[in-house]
Parts: C-alpha cells; structure tokens; sequence
C-alpha cells in the first residue's frame, strides 16, 4: 500500500503549481498508466486523505486511465493492449515488450478558480 | 464565483525520486559499481541467494549489500555471514525502498570502493515496481513453491524489472512445478526477458549467475572507470 505517500506527492505537486500561479484547485486531473503498479480506488480513498488540513481539502481527484500500448515492429504500428497480462500484439499475435505507453503517473491539468 | 477552468501542468508525481535515482545512477557509474537490486515476494529467498552471492563474489570482488526490511535486522545478520559488509534500512512501514532512502544510507555508510553493490528490496511484490532506486540492473525472483502464474498476478513488477529468476529450483519436483508453464506466463508480461534458474541452497545455477553479474558488468562500465 504506497497509495498514501504516492496521494501525498499528487497534493504536494498540485498545491506548488497552484501556489506559483495564484490559483484555488477544485480539482486535480491525474493520468495513471496501467502499468503505474498504482490501485486507482486505494488513490482516491488515499487522497482524501492527504489533501485534509491543506489548502486542497475538499478538491476532487480525477483520474484518466492511460491504457496500455506497445510498438509492434511486424506491423511497424503502435497497438493498445486490453490486458497487461498478454504483451502480444492484437493484429498479428507477435509479441512485443516496447511499451509506449502505461508507466504515467501524472498531474496533468489542474481545474482551479482564480 | 468564476467558472471553474483547466490549467495544464504536466508533472510526474514521482519526479522527485527520479532526479535522485538519476543521481545515483551517475555516482554509481562514475565509480565504477555495479548495482543489482532484488526484488521478490516475502519469503521467496532473496536473503538465502544473496548471502550466496556475496561469498562466491567476495574472494574476488569487493562487494556489499544494502537490505530493506520492515522491522527486523534478520536479514542484515544472516548476510553478514557471507563477511561482506551489509548496512539494513528499517522502512519500518514502509512497504518498499526508495531512492532517497538509498541515498541516505550511503551517506554514513561507504565502504567504497566497491565493485558490486546489491539491494535487497522489501519483500513485497506490488509498491517497489514505481520506485527507480538507480540500479544498474534490477531482478524479479519468484519461488517454484509460488506457483507458475505469479508473473500473470504481478505484471507490473516484472515489468519493471530486467531479469527474473526462478528460485529453490530443488524443490521444483515436490511442488510439480511446471517450468514451461512459468517460462510461457514470464514471457506473456515481459516478452525477451531473461529468465535464471537455480537453486541457492544447492548451488545449482549460482555458477552462470555469477557469470552472468560478471558479464553485465563489463558491458555496462564506462569506460573510464577503474
């Protein structure tokens, strides 16, 4: 269970861009990758949490699922793959370990009011 | 009121211990250590392999070994034995290790120079896959007695890692452990990946694992280093 210290991080990043640009968060717009080895409900009970008794409490976290995707070199194509249990291309079954995407673990937008 | 709107920000949350395993990975290099990290289930024998190592490695290799454990300094005791010197990081409960961690530890603790330095994680096989600890080369080890479809449960660890190994490979025929079907689950989440077998009880397989930490660790030093 690192939900907690990774939710802590997620409140201290948001607060500090915040903080720069004069802004009030109401919501943190988060990308988490499948592959992040992240538990989304864990994340979101966690940063109840770690957003009390900051200027954050009550801010909502808002996670998009980035699912994941590999290069294939036989189709020389990007593929997304349903599960992370089968790295095998969906098209031609060959399999491939060159992810592109599904390790993010991001604070991308932040929905604030000035 | 206003209307609430979206600013773009950009920033990855685990930056921070990125910097500092890109830190160490650099001081690393620029030493000229190598440094494998361990990562596993609890129990799966990362302690009994790596005391192994250590005393096959030790007559001619200067080497140490960094363990991370919840509570207890076991682990540190049992792999001072191999007489290489060993520093333990109570996580206390903390489920893995990060990079500062390990940066910290070194701080009152160099027994530089070193050629290899290993870091045992915290057995746990889910929170240490989000951690770089700026290892050189990091193993996954699951035991025969775990059954075959472990790298099917924790793909994300696997994923994280370089090389697996497969453990206490003398028990493979009491538990009817079917190779083939481990290989094929290891291969479906990590496909490439370089699988070790052995047992570290016996020895078997602890030979072309040395071999292979020697191997990795000419092609990876800069050439500058001694």
């Amino acid at each position: 269970m690192h939900e907690l210290s990774i939710a802590m991080s997620i409140v201290e990043t948001a607060q500090e861009e915040a903080q720069q640009r004069g802004l009030r968060v109401a919501a943190v717009h988060l990308r988490l990758g499948a592959l992040a080895g992240v538990v989304k409900d864990s994340l979101l009970f966690s940063y109840e949490i770690a957003s009390q008794e900051t200027p954050l409490a009550g801010s909502k976290l808002i996670i998009e699922d980035v699912p994941l995707a590999v290069f294939c070199q036989q189709c020389n194509a990007e593929r997304t793959l349903d599960s992370i249990q089968n790295f095998t291309c969906p098209v031609c079954g060959t399999p491939s370990g060159k992810i592109v995407r599904g390790k993010e673990l991001e604070v991308f937008a932040l929905e604030v009011s000035e | 009121m206003t209307e609430p709107r979206l600013v773009e920000v950009r920033r990855n949350v685990l930056k921070q211990n990125d910097v500092v395993a890109r830190g160490l990975r650099q001081r690393f290099q620029n030493e000229g250590v190598f440094v494998a990290s361990l990562v596993s289930s609890p129990g799966s024998g990362k302690t009994t392999f790596l005391e192994k190592i250590l005393t096959m490695l030790r007559p001619n290799y200067r080497v140490a070994a960094l363990v991370g454990d919840l509570a207890t300094e076991n682990d540190a005791k049992r792999l001072a034995r191999s007489q290489a010197p060993v520093k333990q990081i109570t996580t206390g409960t903390l489920c893995h290790l990060e990079a500062a961690m390990v940066e910290r530890a070194l701080e009152d603790w160099l027994p530089a120079p070193l050629d290899f330095l290993f870091i045992e994680n915290v057995g746990n096989l889910v929170c240490p896959s989000a951690y770089d600890l700026g290892e050189s080369l990091r193993f996954v080890m699951m035991s025969v007695t775990e059954g075959e479809d472990k790298p099917l449960k924790y793909p994300t660890i696997f994923n994280s890692a370089d090389v697996a190994i497969v453990s206490k490979m003398d028990l493979a025929e009491a538990v009817e452990f079917d190779w083939p079907a481990a290989e094929a689950n290891i291969q479906a989440v990590r496909p490439g990946m370089q699988i070790l077998r052995l047992s570290a009880k016996r020895g078997e397989g602890m030979q072309e694992c040395v071999s292979f930490l020697l191997g990795q660790r000419s092609t990876t030093r800069s050439p500058t280093a001694g």
